[in-house]
This record gives C-alpha cells, sequence and structure tokens, in this order.
C-alpha cells in the first residue's frame, strides 16, 4: 500500500509526459489481453515495465506505438495520452514524428542492411539535411562505439549485442523524446546487458529522454529505473519507485528469486496471489 | 567461330529484355513479398496503352500521325496510365490481403493477370499492331564489316536501355533514402513499421516502379516483336530468370537474364539439330529446374541469415 502511494506521489510531483488511462485490448476480437492498464511515466524518467512472459509487457508498448493493429489487436477502452494530447488514433508514422519511438522486442533489425544503413533508415521521418543526419549518426556512434566499428557489415551477421545497440541506435536516429524499449536485455549475456542498460542510462540522462522499459529481467531493470509497475495477467498488481519495489519482500520473492526464510513451496504462490490481489 | 559469336551475341541481347521484365517481378517481390504473376499482363498493358494512345491522340489533337509530339504524349500518358493501374492495384487488390499467406495474395495476382490482360484489350482492341521507337532493327554496318558479325542496332539499343535503368534503379535503392527504407520494408515489415516507415506509401512507390519498367520493357518487346497477346507469354521467361539470378535481386535479375538468353540461342543452334528444332521454347525452363536442384536461392539471392 505505501508503495503504491509513493508511486502516486511521484508522478504527481513531476507531470506525466505519457500515460495510459484504463487500457483494454484485445486480441482476434475474442483474447482480453490489456485489463484497465494505467500507468504513467514522468519526462526526464526511466520507468520499468516489470512482469512475467504473456503479463502484458509487450501489448502495452505496442498499445503506445500503435503497433497493435498490425497484429489484429484492437484498444477497447481508455486511452493514451502525450505531452497531454491524446495519441490513440495516431500512425506509428505521425507517433515517431512526434517523439515516440518502440525498440521492439527480439531486435529486429534489417538483417541485409548494413549496420550504418540499418541506422540511416531511423531518420526516415526526419526532413533535415544531409549534415543534420550526419550529426545524430556521429553522436549515435558516440553513444555506441561498437557500431562505429561494425558499421559496414551486414546486420544479419553481427552480435545480439550489437544488433540491440543497431535497433537502439536506429531509434535515436529518429530524434524521439520518448523510448519504449521492449526487453533489452533479452538473449544477451550479463555483461552485454550491463552495458545496454548503462547506455541507456546514459542516453537519459545526457539527452534527456524518458524511457519506458519492459523487462523480466526484474533484477536489473529496477536497478536502472526510477519507477517500476509490476504487470501480471494484464493488470498492474503493483508500483512504486524502483528502490521500494526492489525492497519489497513480494517482488524479491517472486520477481527477484530472493526469498526470506529459505526457499518456499509452490503452496505459498496461491497465499502470495491472494494477497496481490488484495494490494491491486 | 564467327557464327558462334552471333549467336551468342544476339543471345546475350535477348537475354537483356528478359531481365527489363524479370525486374519488374523483383521490385515487388523485394519489397512486399509479392510474387507478382501479373507483370507479364502490365507489360502487355503497358505496350498497349502506349500504342493504343499513338492511334488515337493524332485524331483527339488534330495533327498528323508519327510526329515527335505524338510520341512524347502517348509516352506519357502511358506511363501515367501504368502508375495508375499499379497504385489501384495495390490499393484495390493487396493491400485488403496484407498479412494474408503467401498463396492467397499470389493467387490474387494470377486473377489480377487475367483481368489486366482483358482489360488492355477491352480498351484498346485485340488486334495486333505494330510498334515503333524509331530506332532500326538492322545489322550494324562498321560491325559487320570490321568483324564480319552481325548484330541489330535496335538489341545494343535495348541492352543501353536496360543498362541505364538498372544503374538508375541500383543507385535509387543504395543512395536514397526511399530506397533504403524500400529494403528494409523488404527485409522487416514490423520493424519498418515501428520506426515510422509507412508501409503503405512505400509499397505504393514500389508498384508505381514496377509499372513503369513494365512500361519500357513492353516498348522493347512491343517494338521487337509486335504488341500481341504472346506478349504476356514471353514475359513468362522471365521466371527462369528470376529462378536462376534469384528473386531478390537486382543484378540477378540482369545476369540471370543475359544467361537465359544466351544459353537457349546457343542451345537452339548447337543442340536443336539433334532433337528437331525448337527447343529455345522450354529450354529455359530445363534449366532453372536443373538450377533450383543445385542453388534454389539463385546466383545472387539473398541467403536467410540465420545465426546459429
Amino acid at each position: 500500500m505505501s508503495a503504491t502511494a509513493t508511486a502516486a506521489t511521484a508522478s504527481a510531483a513531476s507531470p506525466a509526459y505519457l500515460a495510459l488511462n484504463n487500457i483494454e485490448v484485445i486480441y482476434d476480437h475474442v483474447i482480453l489481453v490489456l485489463k484497465g492498464v494505467s500507468l504513467q511515466v514522468p519526462k526526464g524518467h526511466i520507468v520499468a515495465l516489470l512482469g512475467a512472459n504473456g503479463a502484458g509487457k509487450t501489448t502495452t508498448l505496442k498499445t503506445i506505438s500503435n503497433l497493435l493493429r498490425a497484429e489484429r489487436g484492437e484498444v477497447t477502452k481508455g486511452s493514451v495520452e502525450f505531452e497531454g494530447r491524446r495519441i490513440d488514433q495516431l500512425t506509428p508514422n505521425e507517433l515517431v514524428r512526434r517523439g515516440v519511438i518502440q525498440v521492439m522486442e527480439g531486435r529486429h533489425c534489417f538483417a541485409h542492411l548494413t549496420v550504418e544503413e540499418n541506422l540511416l533508415t531511423g531518420a526516415y521521418t526526419r526532413t533535415g539535411s544531409r549534415a543534420e543526419i550526419r550529426d545524430s549518426l556521429e553522436k549515435v556512434y558516440e553513444f555506441f562505439p561498437r557500431l562505429k566499428q561494425r558499421r559496414t557489415s551486414q546486420a544479419g551477421y553481427t552480435s545480439g549485442g550489437e544488433q540491440q545497440m543497431t535497433a537502439i541506435g536506429r531509434a535515436l536516429m529518429a530524434r524521439p523524446s520518448m523510448i519504449l524499449l521492449d526487453e533489452p536485455s533479452m538473449g544477451l549475456a550479463p555483461q552485454i546487458v550491463e552495458e545496454i542498460f548503462e547506455i541507456v542510462r546514459n542516453l537519459n540522462q545526457r539527452e534527456g529522454v524518458s524511457i519506458l522499459l519492459a523487462e523480466q529481467n526484474t533484477m536489473v531493470a529496477l536497478r536502472y529505473a526510477d519507477f517500476g509497475y509490476i504487470l501480471e495477467n494484464g493488470r498492474v498488481v503493483m508500483e512504486g519507485e524502483a528502490r521500494e519495489l526492489a525492497s519489497n519482500e513480494d517482488v524479491k520473492e517472486f520477481y527477484l528469486g530472493l526469498a526470506k526464510e529459505g526457499r518456499k513451496s509452490f503452496r505459498d504462490v496461491k497465499h502470495y496471489r491472494r494477497r496481490k490481489r488484495w494490494l491491486a | 567461330m564467327q557464327f558462334f559469336f552471333e549467336v551468342l551475341i544476339g543471345g546475350l541481347l535477348s537475354g537483356v529484355l528478359y531481365a527489363l521484365v524479370a525486374l519488374g517481378f523483383v521490385l515487388i517481390y523485394k519489397a512486399s513479398g509479392v510474387f507478382n504473376f501479373a507483370q507479364g499482363a502490365m507489360v502487355f498493358f503497358a505496350a498497349l496503352t502506349f500504342v493504343g494512345f499513338q492511334e488515337v491522340l493524332p485524331g483527339w489533337l488534330g495533327v498528323e500521325p508519327g510526329g515527335a509530339a505524338v510520341f512524347w504524349l502517348a509516352l506519357i500518358l502511358a506511363c501515367l496510365a501504368m502508375v495508375v493501374l499499379s497504385i489501384a492495384t495495390e490499393r484495390i487488390v493487396l493491400r485488403p490481403l496484407v498479412n494474408q499467406p503467401q498463396i492467397t495474395l499470389f493467387m490474387a495476382t494470377i486473377g489480377l493477370a487475367f483481368f489486366i490482360e482483358g482489360l488492355a484489350q477491352g480498351i484498346w482492341g485485340a488486334n495486333v499492331r505494330g510498334l515503333e521507337l524509331g530506332i532500326q532493327d538492322e545489322p550494324i554496318a562498321w560491325m559487320a564489316e570490321r568483324t564480319g558479325i552481325f548484330i541489330s542496332s535496335f538489341d545494343v539499343f535495348a541492352a543501353v536501355v536496360a543498362g541505364v535503368l538498372v544503374a538508375v534503379l541500383a543507385v535509387f535503392f543504395n543512395r536514397t533514402r526511399v530506397g533504403r527504407a524500400l529494403r528494409a520494408v523488404a527485409d522487416d515489415h514490423q520493424a519498418a513499421l515501428s520506426i515510422g516507415i509507412p508501409l503503405q506509401v512505400i509499397w505504393r512507390i514500389v508498384w508505381a516502379v514496377a509499372g513503369f519498367v513494365a512500361l519500357v520493357a513492353g516498348l522493347i518487346w512491343g517494338a521487337r516483336n509486335g504488341v500481341q497477346f504472346a506478349l504476356t507469354f514471353t514475359a513468362l521467361k522471365a521466371l527462369p530468370v528470376l529462378i536462376l539470378g534469384g528473386f531478390e535481386s537486382v543484378p540477378g535479375a540482369i545476369v540471370g537474364g543475359l544467361i537465359i538468353g544466351a544459353s537457349e540461342k546457343l542451345a537452339e543452334v548447337y543442340l536443336g539439330p539433334m532433337v528437331g528444332g525448337g527447343i529455345d521454347s522450354w529450354f529455359p525452363y530445363f534449366m532453372a529446374l536443373l538450377f533450383l536442384l543445385v542453388r534454389p536461392e539463385g546466383l545472387f539471392g539473398e541467403r536467410h541469415i540465420d545465426r546459429v
């Protein structure tokens, strides 16, 4: 309860930059995936969206970036606001122009394009001169020096970490103010995960980019995020400042795998679920 | 030996024509993953529209037929017609079918092929017409004198046109913002969408470009063989070209075209007599079949990059 209260005060202190209000999403007209999700990202902050497989993290991000429609998903209730204006009817193209961009789960680099070409495609929506785009490219290389070394390699032949960097760098080329980052740690070695999260934090601090981060790797995500939301079965079951979430007993037990008094049996899970429903 | 070269060069140059048609297939396949069976029909439609305009324009404008003005105006109008046809195809037939299985799309383009053929003949009539580009189809005199090899100036013209077209397309794909976006869409629709590339705009552009390529191919084919229904069958020679060159590759279409053109002529001349001739109509398909067994992705086709 106290965690919820803190989050409320935190978002009251800095007005919501991106806000989801009571979002409900249905796939294929029958499968209810999000059951009234509300969350806020204050400007210039990193907010983590946590939860297990199938909890609805990716769907939440795709609701914001409007990539849902391409997958037969439909928002049936609720609204999405960015900078105080509703954005739920905008196409991905318009959203990117507004500054909201998603880095998809699983990296999705253009395999047959070189790393540099991948980055350049990110500037598609920009109308600036070649020199401006060159500048952005140099900036991306500053954040990801590794990409500069691999600039002429076909993205399909680079390592998983490099592909993740390419995907983030590609999004940066659009000069976003809000990045929806989906599962950047997926399938990467812990060291690379740290490297990528360091860069993400850097981006947030130096460029002031706000970030909504969907992660299964709760431990790492909470270390880098300011706030966190925990999703389960399409509902937000917990929210609060990252530090508090990380020290919350339930989170420790079920998402961080740290039990207070030894390992618990699965019988206790039921008990936990009951408690959590009450919390929500 | 002279005779061999004559056959070889003649074959290569006719291969250029196959390559032109194959290019249209490659463009659409590359960007949208649709195998557009109607490309041959588009070639036919383009040539017929051009000839049709050439016939009716003098009447409309009250000028003498055969003038330069009529020629260019007909060319521009045919070009416009192709762009409109292509964009309409994308809008009316393919967009509603997005996310459908490949085979559905393929069947749709087969239906489309017959529809376009019918439409073209419905508008312009079904009789065979000649198409005059003002290029002589005669051996180049100095070439014949020096080397004794007879090469048609028209074939050389066609080769130059194809060369220019390919160069322009290569620059377009590799150096421009839209070209890059096009390749991006070909690689990964979802990711392209996520970074703000509007898929529908890109597909429209691809279809329009393919329509234009069909026009160029139609004009050259039409000038060579006359504008008639058989054009659509000739256009199907692009299939072995694609299998040889690779479905996703612009250079592959060209090299594949050259190989098919040369080999079918050489086979006809040297192997033909052994089996009673007439093998050039099936030899390319036979080659494609052999090739499929050895290298299914084609010479220049993009291999699927799988990281293990």
